[in-house]
């Protein structure tokens, strides 16, 4: 299952540390984070919930760069 | 601005100020040091928070960090000099800082500037739809409109859905779709895409796509997902960030150890140590690879943007840096180059006016459905007269005969002629359809029908070899003798002719082996039939992709309209958008070295440090700014 989410990020750099973090997450299976347009295409495991997976992509990316935001 | 951005301001001029009014103030010692702490607190804090956290979170590689190491590194040299009877120096330390923090205001502004910039060029989404319901009309989301619904547009709405109109006629504005600037006439029974504002008068409109499926959504998905697949360029960059930050950390510490160790030990003088990590800190503040990682993915994406305004649609700045290496085009023919529907194209040895001709050909032919029919009767302009033709006869494999004003009238081909024992002549040019006509038996001359080369199809070719294509190539299944007129017409340099679809995949494949060098191939089709072609290509050009899923789905680059001359538009600005991005990173880069070089051998300060970080960052932003402005068109209005 695919999901699109806006996000909050000021930087390029930081926008790829996004995407690295979010890749690493447990049910995340790939992820793409668009600095330009602000948005962020997460692409769950089988099985997974987006619901319960989010709020984990969330804290691991605040753990990478704290000035982040994802609109869930 | 946001909010975010007006409250960096406030703290900007704030700092400025205070740093301002500390110099006129007659402090000294400790003092003073705690004053100088309140503007570098004020624009520095959340840097500071910023590069703790990075610690924290074992991510320390980043420009806070670096930005705090500096300015914390100056403020203590000034301490210790200050300690020591001097006069310490705090105004750099805090300049440092609330100039990085006016590069970062500056860099998030114009990033949002442009952002907005290219969100509003492709600014096609339709807001709601307007369908009957009992309570007269109504608006509704989009994505609520089943396929098959009745809706209406009025004037200066935009189309939400794509669709047939079954009542109204007038005009559509078609520019944020294809970057025409004449309006599309349409009338009763027309297709219509979303994304066209209506012009003129109400049209109501029989929806075939649900609104995910439509044009408009399609379109929109390509371009927000575009710049995704990242190129070369901007992986090198993510790259080079990765390594060059913490070397230029490694180096600073170099810098501020090693010279003056060597100095004690091996020349057995003083070691200057303030020197030399005032030296080290400046290195630090160079360093930031910001322009680089900010202005390399916005040229691109502005690069996507000013070409998505021009109908060109890229699905990544991948695809924008192979095309700006292309340097053989291959053509598919028909639909491509031509125009792929029959038209008529010369009237011979006509006594008779030639119109006169082409009305009588379009009467005899009125009954006929075959394509070559229609041309004729497209090509006379109004609905054939039907009351003035009888006794209509179609001779397979010959052609027509028909009474027409009381006269016999014979169209069709040689063997006709020879029937009704008119005198026909042969036509020379013999690469298309020809139709000879007969009155009374006697010969009045023939029509030449074929596939009509596009206005603008010779321009392209010469305009592709202007932006350096080496090597035009044109494919099609016609005869030889047909595609070989089309290509002198055109000077294309190579055909290849009777071919099967099978065939162009191997031709391609052929020339792409063949190939010498690094140069790029590009296939342009129109999309029928040709996608194992686009993608075989190293750039697969779709033509014309209002409507053709297809075309879509296989091509990197989808032009909006049929006119050829994008695919010359799409090379210049795949160029312009490449130049941009190596002239910045070769600035960015080169004023870097020379700056980093400057500080380690001490010949410039901290002052000069910051432009190299902040000046280099700001320039290399308006220069990716450059990218969204096509000189080919005019600007669009402000």
């Amino acid at each position: 299952m695919k999901k699109s989410y806006k996000i909050d990020v000021d930087c390029a750099n930081c926008a790829a540390k996004m995407e690295e973090a979010t890749k690493k997450t447990e049910g995340v299976k790939d992820a793409v984070v668009n600095f330009m347009t602000l948005k962020m295409n997460v692409e769950f495991e089988d099985g997974a919930d987006p619901k319960e997976v989010m709020p984990r992509v969330l804290s691991n990316c605040k753990k990478v760069e704290d000035d982040c935001e994802i609109f869930l | 601005m946001n909010k975010k951005q007006k409250k960096t301001l406030l703290r900007i001029i704030c700092s400025a100020v205070l740093l301002i009014l500390l110099r006129f103030l007659p402090v000294t010692g400790i003092i003073r040091f705690f004053l100088y702490m309140i503007p570098y607190l004020l624009i520095g804090y959340d840097v500071l928070r910023k590069a703790f956290k990075g610690i924290k979170n074992r991510q320390p590689m980043d420009e806070s960090l670096l930005m705090c190491v500096a300015t914390m590194g100056a403020i203590i040299l000034g301490l210790y000099e200050d300690g020591t009877g001097g006069r310490g120096d705090y105004v750099e330390a805090v300049a440092v800082m609330l100039f990085y923090q006016i590069g970062e205001w500056f860099q998030s502004v114009a990033v949002g500037k442009s952002r907005r910039n290219i969100t509003e060029l492709m600014d096609i989404r339709p807001d709601y739809a307007n369908i009957e319901t009992e309570n007269g009309i109504e608006q509704v989301d989009p994505d609520e409109v089943e396929t098959g619904t009745i809706i209406y547009v009025k004037p200066g709405e935009k189309i939400p859905i794509d669709g047939i109109v079954i009542s109204g006629s007038g005009s559509l504005d078609t520019a944020a779709l294809t970057g025409e600037s004449l309006p599309r006439n349409i009338s009763e029974g027309d297709e219509v895409i979303s994304g066209c504002i209506n012009l003129t008068t109400p049209l109501r409109i029989r929806t075939t796509k649900e609104f995910g499926e439509s044009t408009v959504s399609k379109i929109l998905d390509l371009v927000e997902n575009a710049s995704s697949r990242k190129s070369k360029s901007e992986n090198f960059i993510t790259r080079f960030a990765r390594v060059y930050t913490p070397a230029v950390v490694f180096s600073a510490l170099a810098l501020a150890l090693l010279p003056p160790l060597f100095r004690i030990c091996a020349m057995g003088l003083a070691p200057m140590w303030g020197s030399y990590i005032y030296r080290a800190l400046s290195f630090l503040v160079i360093s930031c690879p910001c322009a680089l990682v900010v202005s390399i993915p916005l040229t691109f994406f502005a690069g996507i943007g000013g070409a998505s305004h021009a109908g060109i649609l890229i699905k990544g700045s991948n695809y924008l840096e192979t095309l700006s290496e292309v340097d053989t085009v291959v053509f598919d023919k028909t639909g491509t180059l031509t125009k792929g529907s029959f038209e008529v194209d010369g009237v011979h040895h006509s006594p008779i006016e030639e119109s006169a001709l082409i009305e009588i050909a379009a009467l005899a032919e009125s009954a006929s459905t075959h394509p070559i029919s229609q041309s004729l009767i497209k090509a006379y302009g109004a609905k054939p007269d039907r009351s003035r033709v009888t006794d209509i006869e179609e001779i397979a494999g010959q052609g027509i005969k028909a009474r027409i004003d009381g006269k016999d009238i014979a169209v069709g081909n040689t063997k006709l002629m020879k029937a009704v024992g008119a005198f026909y002549i042969e036509c020379p040019d013999d690469t298309g359809t020809i139709i000879h006509v007969s009155e009374d038996g006697k010969y009045m001359g023939h029509i030449v029908i074929s596939d009509i080369v596009k206005p603008n199809s010779g321009e392209a070719i010469s305009r592709l070899k202007a932006y350096g294509v080496q090597k035009t190539v044109m494919l099609t299944g016609d005869a030889s003798k047909i595609a070989d007129k089309v290509a002198s017409e055109l000077h294309v340099d190579e055909v290849h002719s009777e071919l099967l679809p099978a065939d162009k995949v191997s031709i391609v494949d052929r020339l792409i082996t063949e190939h010498q060098g690094k140069g790029k191939l590009a296939f342009v089709g129109d999309g029928i039939n040709d996608a194992p072609v686009l993608s075989r290509a190293d750039i697969g050009i779709a033509m014309g992709a209002m409507g053709s899923d297809a075309a879509i789905e296989a091509a990197d680059i989808v032009l909006m309209d049929d006119d050829p001359l994008k695919t010359a538009d799409a090379i210049r600005i795949a160029g312009k958008t490449m130049r941009i991005v190596k002239e910045n990173i070769v600035f960015a880069i080169g004023i870097k070295i020379l700056c980093l070089l400057f500080s380690a051998l001490g010949l410039a300060g901290m002052w000069l440090a910051v432009f190299a970080d902040v000046g280099v960052m700001i320039i290399c932003v308006l220069n990716s700014i450059r990218a969204l402005l096509d000189p080919g068109r005019k600007a669009k209005k402000a």
